[in-house]
């Protein structure tokens, strides 16, 4: 195996090496099709994307990104996205915490309605709300009297994607508060803390690695959301126009050019949010994990 | 603070973790709870820290019944067997935190919250690690930030759970060392819970000897070890050789032998025999003795360890004698005498016999504390 | 205050315990929460479609767009399910069992569908592929038809479905080390033998989540499918592609027909993945746990 030739050939020089020296077969053969899927599926496509904006030139793409319908479209994906992810972290929280803390009737049940949003598919999701909160629906016929809309309004689209982000942070967060010492609490409740000073001084800190993990992923999530969407926005141009629809639009308009910028601009947010993610892990593992 | 426990009873379930338990602890004293597992002795430390509540009884601190108050309000420090630390604040917010949860009307200033646990850091010996995470820290150094930051608060009374169980047996002994300075500069209260032995003689004032929630015996390092009360207590505290006999006319019996010992004031029957291996003369031929046939003989650090086969129905028994009066040889006949030994008629605790200790014609051996293990 | 013996212990809190009021406010809270967000549209999804009645429900189904809307979804999950499932095998055991440069930079690259808007997804195909693409004209000069056919929708559903199967595989396997395999190598095994006889059973709980996931997404892709599908009635319509023009048509119980089909395959995956946990819990923690 090629790992053991690396031994016998430089086992007394510390060269550089591409992998360590391992018994196990069949790195190759795996990294292999890892590789060959991996550039087919993903790269080769994503690349076209790239190669294709970077061909619209400088200028043309600057226009195109910062035309007003874009910056609205754009405006009103993340800004929604942002507001039910805060939601989200909030509720999320109290789920995770009375899902791994009390025992009440049908637990089990919620608990797995919890990864709903995960296995429905999001078009299914999208009339159903859009059934529900319009005018005449069984909430949107509740609100009406009192002059709230919800549905044609970004407000519906902030219900969707309250929806589609819903388990990111329960589940991100559900494991955390499963691990907590039941001892940390005790000695903080023997310092003297009340119930509420230990949760907010001892339990809520801890927890917030994997609260933001959770919130940044359901936030992502909820900028890049089209299904769910559509079907209950309206999709007003600058009112209730999401990006993701704008640059089907563009498509139907045969205006490639445009949709290329826009998916540029929201791919490039989107790495920077995986960056923010895989960062707060990295920042949260070094503070917390014990050293042996 | 003086602690008091009154007829304890906790159930957890049907399960009786403690049974009618009564303990009086002395203000300032530095108290052991000692006993193998499922005796009751953490159970015993929540119930005074209020971390559990008790099914019967009561518990006074002072003269108030702290049964009522919850565990914030007793004003106790605990210490946790795998410390508790609160992972994401530093050394320094971790010995402050008693103080700065307090409400605001019994809240020092902020600065002296500071020096006091700045001078609490440097009484456990950590200056110069007030900003680092418990994650940077070893075991030990752990332990020593958790006892700061109980004694932050002066507690009525200190409890501490096992505290050195999950450090290494060296460790454990500097901070057993370590412990007992501070309590003597101090002065808390201390109870401790622990299942070692030689770790609850060698720090304790005195000693709780627990079993099966209820307190065999409580007194002194030297009460427990020299005169022990049950035959748990005997079998529990340093090595121990029981032997059945029986009694008749005064006389003590072996098989079908007497061996020298006399209990006068017993009336006749079946007993069980005590003695501490050290404890024992050898005898040249036989008066009247304990004689078995060696069957293993190990040197360990001063003394020669041999195991004694007594007879078919017998357990192995073990003596100590100094090397140099000893032989060898396996299967040579050993021919001994407890010097100092115990008669207990049932195995309940509680029914001992009126003691029945000797002081032989001659000289005791001089006292080693065997080591046990677990 | 002489103490009442016998209700002393009922009157102290646990310490680590929040007041019954507050505990059963968050409770309520996060129950409202839910019902309001989970249970509602679930629930309207169900009495939509039945609301002219079972008869009307049937026929729906049996429309013959519908009818073929399902069989194309069942086609695409099945080529793009088993695809994903070989990669995610495969790059499980590259990155899990073996230490190599860039092994967290190949993470980051698998992970990328999940960050991708949907859209996002079938666009790049459409770039790929269309007409004003560099491969779009060859492929039309010689009658291979990727975008608006079947071969487009199956090539975006993987995209979509990419990192599920690898996702659940790799921590899973990078918990339980090497030291099975290695075992089995001591012992003569090849390497085949070793993964079928050894790898294969220990990560055959955490395969089977991923497949599972993988399935649903697969069958109910939205966003990417509908950018690459050109919405042909009959031909390059899945069953959520079909939902959508059934709604937009106003045929509101066709449309909750086809979305009850896809909610009732959504509760089934829900179920079969509890049931999974529920009796195996054990076993997969060991597996974990190596």
């Amino acid at each position: 195996m090629r790992g053991e030739l690396d031994l016998r050939e430089h086992g007394h020089n510390r060269r550089w090496r591409f992998r360590q020296p391992s018994v196990l077969p069949g790195f190759g053969l795996a990294l292999g099709v890892t590789l060959f899927w991996l550039v087919l599926i993903i790269l080769i496509p994503l690349s076209g994307l790239i190669w294709r904006s970077s061909g619209l030139g400088w200028s043309q793409f600057m226009t195109l990104a910062l035309d007003t319908r874009t910056l609205n479209a754009l405006r009103i994906s993340f800004g929604t996205a942002f507001v039910a992810a805060i939601v989200n972290l909030i509720f999320g929280v109290i789920l995770a915490w009375v899902l791994v803390r009390y025992r009440f009737p049908g637990k089990r049940v919620i608990d797995a309605m919890v990864d709903l949003p995960f296995a429905l598919p999001t078009a299914v999701a999208g009339i159903a709300l859009a059934t529900l909160y319009a005018p005449n629906g069984w909430i949107g016929a509740l609100l009406a009297p009192l002059g709230i809309k919800i549905a044609f309004t970004p407000v519906g689209i902030v219900i969707a994607l309250i929806f589609v982000g819903l388990p990111f942070v329960v589940r991100t967060v559900q494991p955390i508060m499963e691990e907590i010492d039941k001892e940390v609490e005790e000695a903080a409740a023997t310092l003297g803390a009340s119930r509420f000073q230990t949760i907010r001084r001892v339990l809520l800190p801890g927890l917030l690695p994997a609260g933001l993990t959770g919130f940044a992923l359901a936030f992502a999530r909820g900028v890049g959301e089209y299904g769910s969407v559509i079907f209950i926005a309206g999709n007003l141009p600058y009112v209730s126009e999401i990006a993701p629809l704008l640059i089907v639009i563009r498509l139907e308009e045969f205006n490639y050019p445009a949709a290329t910028a826009i998916a540029a601009v929201m791919l490039v947010i989107s790495f920077a949010m995986l960056l923010v993610i895989n960062s707060i892990q990295a920042w949260s593992r070094r503070r917390y994990v014990y050293v042996a | 603070m003086e602690v008091r426990v009154q007829n304890i009873r906790k159930e957890f379930g049907r399960f009786p973790a403690l049974d009618d338990v009564s303990l009086n602890i002395r203000s300032g004293e530095l108290i052991a709870l000692l006993g193998p597992s499922g005796s009751g002795k953490t159970t015993l430390l929540r119930l005074v820290a209020g971390l559990e509540s008790p099914t019967d009884g009561t518990i006074f601190f002072g003269d108030e019944d702290a049964s009522q108050k919850t565990v914030q309000e007793r004003n106790i420090g605990f210490v946790f067997q795998h410390y508790a630390l609160f992972r994401h604040m530093t050394v320094l917010d971790n010995v402050a935190f008693g103080l700065k949860v307090r409400p605001a009307n019994r809240r020092p200033p902020a600065a002296d919250i500071r020096k006091r646990a700045l001078d609490l850091i440097d009484l456990v010996q950590l200056s110069g690690l007030e900003k680092r995470y418990p994650a940077q820290l070893s075991g030990g150094q752990r332990q020593r930030v958790a006892l700061a930051r109980a004694m932050a608060v002066e507690p009525n009374v200190l409890l501490l759970d096992e505290p050195f169980g999950a450090l290494d047996a060296q460790v454990r002994k500097e901070l057993r060392r370590w412990l007992r300075e501070i309590h003597d500069r101090t002065g808390h209260t201390t109870i401790f819970v622990t299942h070692d032995q030689e770790e609850a003689l060698e720090l304790a004032d005195r000693v709780v000897v627990m079993s099966k929630g209820t307190i065999e015996q409580v007194g002194t390092p030297d009460e427990i070890y020299d005169h022990p009360v049950s035959p748990f207590v005997y079998g529990f505290i340093g090595q121990s050789n029981a032997l059945a006999v029986t009694l008749a006319n005064g006389e003590i019996w072996f098989e079908d032998r007497p061996i020298g010992l006399r209990a006068p004031t017993e009336p006749d029957g079946p007993a069980t025999l005590y003695f501490r291996p050290h404890d024992i003369e050898l005898i040249d031929g036989c008066g009247g003795c304990l004689a078995g046939l060696v069957t293993a003989s190990r040197r360990v650090a001063g003394t020669r360890h041999l195991e004694l086969d007594l007879g078919r129905n017998h357990p192995h028994a073990e003596i100590e004698l100094p090397p140099e009066r000893t032989t060898t040889q396996d299967r040579a006949r050993v021919a001994f005498r407890p010097t100092k030994w115990k008669l207990f008629r049932d195995e309940k605790a509680g029914n001992e016999v009126p003691s029945a200790d000797v002081e032989a014609e001659a000289p005791v051996q001089p006292f080693e504390l065997a080591r046990t293990g677990t | 205050m002489s103490p009442d013996l016998a209700t002393a212990a009922h009157h102290v809190r646990a310490a680590t315990s929040e007041s019954r009021f507050a505990r059963l406010s968050l409770i309520a809270a996060a129950l409202a929460f839910v019902a309001l967000f989970l249970l509602l549209p679930l629930a309207a999804v169900f009495t939509e479609a039945l609301r002219k009645g079972p008869a009307e429900f049937l026929s729906a189904l049996g429309d013959a767009e519908t009818f073929s809307a399902i069989r194309l979804t069942l086609i695409v999950a099945a080529i793009a399910v088993p695809l994903n499932l070989v990669f995610g095998v495969a790059a499980a055991w590259a990155i899990a069992k073996f230490e190599f440069i860039g092994k967290a930079f190949l993470t980051t690259l698998i992970d990328l569908p999940f960050s991708v808007s949907p859209v996002i997804s079938g666009l790049v195909f459409v770039l790929l592929f269309g007409s004003h693409s560099l491969i779009g004209p060859w492929l039309q000069s010689h009658g291979i038809q990727i975008l608006f056919a079947v071969p487009g929708l199956v090539l975006a559903t993987v995209f979509v479905t990419f990192p599920f199967v690898a996702r659940e595989l790799i921590p899973l396997m990078q918990e339980q080390g090497t030291s099975d395999e290695e075992a089995a190598l001591s012992l003569g095994a090849s390497g085949w033998q070793t993964f079928w006889h050894v790898t294969l059973p220990n990560i055959k709980w955490g395969l089977l989540y991923g497949v599972l996931l993988c399935n649903a997404r697969a069958m109910g892709e939205f966003g990417a499918v509908s950018v690459v599908s050109g919405h042909i009635r009959g031909q390059t319509n899945t069953m959520p592609l079909q939902v959508e023009i059934l709604y937009n048509e106003y045929n509101f119980v066709a449309a909750f027909a086809v979305a009850t089909l896809l909610a009732l395959l959504a509760l089934v995956t829900l179920v079969l993945k509890t049931a999974l946990e529920l009796r195996y819990s054990a076993e997969i923690a060991a597996s974990r746990r190596h």
